[in-house]
């Protein structure tokens, strides 16, 4: 067994945990999601904008779920913390 | 590259960058990826399209018809993105938004032609950050007084006790890194999807993963590519100050 195995193990289980960031984003989305339904049925005349303004923030709401995705990669194919 | 993380190494293989060939520049290694030929491919389709739609307009009719329709169509819906998210003070950043809206949407799209798309390597959407980020400040140093501008770095503390500063130096310099990695790791995200179903199902990939195709490069490449441009203009409509916009002639009659 190489010296490295036993890091790749485990930055294999820090990647596992690192999408478990995906959890936050996730509900965030549904929140925006569901009071842009509501906003709708009270105001159905402003769906354009409503939809417009529900995507960006749920596109920014998804960055910090990407970061998690970013950390889970450079874990599994960029071998951080190998010992050279 | 490790190739048990995954079932089989050509999965990993399928979605990197990949170097095609590579030269020396004073003893600095300089390689030719796939993403400089993907980029190039896009760049090529966008200026066929410019090519025939300066023909298209050159003999154009009072009641447009055909390509004419294509053309005026895109550079109406463009006008009105900006327009309506800048205000008065759209006539100038037209051409920009609209020219980084087209090439981002074409490179996202790109991955449905089988391409990597071009957005996937953080090498050209760091670029794109920047320059947000650059015209975001020269607009800002162009049309508020330097006393200002210093009032809003020390913001919520008074002029004299800059002790804010730095944090509000930091927050300015995440902008162009949050944008920059935001596009990136969404097309990344869906370019890894694709290739994991590609590689690992093999033969029972067939002809489904093309609903897949429409969600990962359709849907969510238009998604980012307006929420690019909305946080862009966003910005650059934040860093005018309370001066007037002198009222420029706009382009169209």
């Amino acid at each position: 067994m190489s010296d490295n195995a036993i890091i790749h193990a485990c930055s294999a289980i820090g990647a596992g945990l690192a999408v478990i960031a995906g959890i936050g984003p996730g509900v965030g989305q549904g929140i925006a999601a569901g009071h842009g339904a509501a906003a709708v049925g009270r105001n159905p005349g402003a769906k354009g904008d409503i939809m417009s303004t529900m995507l960006l923030g749920q596109a920014v709401a998804e960055t910090t779920g990407l970061y998690g995705l970013l950390v889970a990669l450079l874990l599994l194919f960029v071998h951080p913390l190998d010992i050279q | 590259m490790t190739s048990g993380i995954l079932l089989s190494g050509d999965v990993t293989e399928s979605f990197m960058v990949k170097g095609i060939f590579k030269y020396t520049v004073f003893g600095q290694e300089v390689w030719i990826t796939t993403t400089h030929v993907c980029i190039l491919i896009v760049m090529l389709i966008l200026m066929v399209f410019a090519l025939f739609a300066n023909r298209a307009m050159k003999k154009a009719q009072e009641v447009p018809k055909g390509f004419q329709n294509v053309v005026e169509m895109i550079v109406e819906k463009l006008d009105g993105m900006v327009s309506s998210s800048m205000g008065d003070k759209a006539s100038g950043w037209l051409n920009y938004i609209g020219t980084i809206f087209i090439f981002i949407l074409i490179s996202n799209f790109s991955g449905i032609f089988g391409l990597r798309p071009p957005t996937a390597d953080y090498g050209v959407t760091l670029p794109l950050g920047i320059l947000t980020f650059c015209l975001v400040h020269i607009t800002q140093f162009r049309t508020t007084k330097p006393l200002t501008i210093w009032k809003d770095m020390c913001s919520p503390l008074p002029a004299w006790f800059p002790l804010w500063l730095p944090i509000n130096i930091i927050s300015e310099i995440a902008v162009p890194i949050s944008l920059s990695l935001r596009l990136f790791a969404n097309v990344l995200s869906g370019t890894i999807m694709m290739a994991l179903v590609y590689g690992l199902l093999s033969w029972i990939a067939t002809a489904w993963p093309g609903a897949l195709h429409v969600y990962f490069d359709l849907f969510s490449g238009a998604i980012q590519t307006y929420v690019f441009c909305m946080l862009t203009m966003t910005y650059i409509g934040n860093a005018y100050g309370d001066k007037p916009v002198k009222a420029k002639k706009s382009a169209q009659a």
